[in-house]
């Protein structure tokens, strides 16, 4: 329970994960409420992904408690959305923009998908035309997945995500490889879909400041530790060189945040 | 022509051609999504170390495809969780170690006896398959499309992104082991039919005719299995036919009419624009 009251939809406990004898995650905690946006800031190797992966049942953290909707990960997995980083799909991969965002919807059931023409085969279609339209998609629904552009591919998988009706998205690093132009565009589809369909979204980058406006918490993430909270509270000198073990400094210079010395470890081990 | 439609083997062949071709089509568009072409052509060379030893010990040649390619399909599921490289590595190996075996089985065979096993291990035996086999046909077409139907929307979920799948709850081991059988079964289906050297073309061919024709993935494994049944009951028909062609008597095989009948199809898809 938050101070409020409320269940968060995620709340982690001293999550610790340790993969090829390395400790990857060390004991994180991290809450987010129902339809919040929070960045997952961390440069390479800080442990995003792994962080993601835990959340989506993917692998197993050897201690701590993660709860989805206050319930244990894995028990309603209708209820997490992910759009994952690699998605580089075959230009010759035989499915179109809509089968994908309906397997979002049923692809974990066994049999043949409702025909087309029945009740259950409208409703299907229609759900899927709803959730390709959320991220400005529906002109994609016919083309071949594997011949979209890498924005226009990040976008089906957003459908994909969002068709099951998630309370959590998780995006890992949906602004990496995208033109600037496409990076704002991508922020303000999220923004929306977090405000309009009150979706809690995780969305990991190494770079925070295509999200400082959009953002309302900051989990910011140095070596498999997390810090978070208001991005102005996490954000910080003192915070910051805490969380890297070393001295860090947060720089403000014409509306951007850098953070200066993030990398230093790996030129003094 | 006249005997044509009166004649029992073409009965039978036309019947195995029809069964066989049904689920090649749909299991073909499957593999490519899935990027396995490799692994069928793998499994239907491997499955000739089963066709052989069929012909050598007197039992039923499509058992023997059927038997030693499952076997092979698991052996590659399980060497699936390691890295793709050794993979690889370890399927040349086997298939080579298989073909061996199967060049020693049709030497021994056709030192004893005058079956023409390897003609037909290597390049098909449909129209002398016999009767009795068709309902082994039926019962493995069959198994085979219940599997890909049951396994559909899993499959492609997970062949189009297997962490995403997994992420929803698909069990994508199980999924894809699932796969493999049908992969198996289809690929001795069209083994004994055009021949195991010759096999992935009626799984490959007319999914990737279909594959060009419509973006649908289910209508396009429908699509594949109506091309796949054309082509092979093309190909019988001219098989019959050219028995009285020149060289006279002797005629042309199943296999030459189905494979080049696929080809024709395939580069007459090119002209399509998609
Ligand atoms: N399967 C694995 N085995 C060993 N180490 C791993 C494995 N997966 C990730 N790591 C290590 O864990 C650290 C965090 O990885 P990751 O979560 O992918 O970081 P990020 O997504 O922030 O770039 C990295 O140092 C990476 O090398
Ligand atoms: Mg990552």
């Amino acid at each position: 329970m938050s101070p409020d009251g409320a269940v968060p939809i995620l709340a982690m406990e001293s999550v610790s994960v340790t993969l090829g004898g390395r400790r990857v995650l060390e004991a994180v905690d991290l809450r987010i409420g129902h339809g919040e946006l929070t960045g997952l800031i961390g440069s390479n190797g800080a442990g995003k992904t792994t962080l993601l992966r835990v959340v989506l049942g993917l692998l197993a953290p050897d201690a701590g408690r993660i709860l989805v909707g206050g319930q244990p990960v894995g028990h309603r997995r209708g209820l997490v959305g992910y759009v994952p980083q690699k998605i580089s799909l075959d230009p010759d991969m035989p499915i179109r923009a809509m089968d994908i965002v309906g397997l979002g919807l049923d692809g974990h059931r066994f049999g043949l998908p409702p025909l087309g023409r029945s009740r259950r085969g409208a409703a299907r279609r229609s759900r899927v035309e709803e959730a390709l339209a959320s991220v400005g998609a529906e002109r994609l629904a016919d083309a071949r997945i594997g011949r979209l552009s890498g924005g226009e591919q990040q976008r089906v998988m957003m459908a994909q995500a969002l068709v099951s009706r998630p309370a959590l998205l998780l995006l890992d690093e949906p602004l990496a490889n995208l033109d600037i132009s496409s990076i704002s565009e991508v922020v303000a589809v999220l923004a929306r879909v977090c405000r309009e369909q009150g979706v809690a979204v995780l969305i990991s980058a190494h770079d925070m400041n295509p999200l400082l406006p959009v953002m309302d918490r900051i989990a910011y993430m140095a070596d498999g530790r997390l810090a978070s909270g208001p991005t102005g509270e996490v954000v910080r000198t003192d915070v910051l060189s805490g969380l890297y073990r070393h001295p860090v400094e947060v720089l403000r210079v014409g509306g951007r945040i850098l953070v200066a010395g993030a990398d230093a470890e790996s030129h003094c081990p | 022509m006249n005997g044509f439609f009166a004649d029992g083997a073409v009965h039978t062949a036309l019947a195995v051609g029809f069964l066989v071709a049904v689920v090649s089509g749909p299991v073909g568009v499957i593999t490519i999504a899935r990027g396995q072409s490799f692994a069928g052509h793998s499994l239907s060379d491997i499955g000739t170390v089963g066709g052989s030893a069929s012909y050598l010990l007197g039992t039923n040649v499509l058992l023997g495809f059927v038997s030693v390619n499952v076997v092979a399909a698991a052996l590659m599921e399980l060497a699936g969780s390691t890295r793709a490289r050794s993979r690889d590595v370890a399927t040349g190996i086997v298939l080579g170690a298989a073909l061996g075996l199967a060049a020693l089985f049709l030497h021994l065979e056709t030192e004893s006896s005058t079956t023409g096993a390897t003609i037909s291990v290597l390049f098909g035996s449909i129209f002398t398959l016999g009767s009795t086999t068709l309902p082994v046909v039926g019962g493995l077409a069959a198994v085979t499309a219940v599997l890909v139907a049951v396994l559909y929307r899993p499959l492609l979920f997970s062949s189009v992104h297997p962490e995403l799948a997994a992420a929803r709850g698909v069990r994508t081991g199980l999924v894809g082991a699932g796969y493999l059988v049908a992969l198996a079964t289809a690929v001795s289906l069209s083994a004994v039919t055009i021949g195991a050297v010759l096999s992935t073309a009626l799984l490959i061919g007319p999914a990737a005719t279909a594959l060009r024709l419509t973006r649908h993935p289910g209508r396009a494994m429908l699509l594949a299995a109506a091309i796949g049944v054309a082509e092979t009951w093309a190909g019988v028909v001219l098989a019959y036919a050219s028995y009285y062609w020149p060289p006279a008597q002797r005629g042309w095989p199943v296999s030459f009419f189905v494979v080049t009948l696929t080809m024709a199809g395939y580069v007459g898809s090119l002209a399509v624009r998609d």
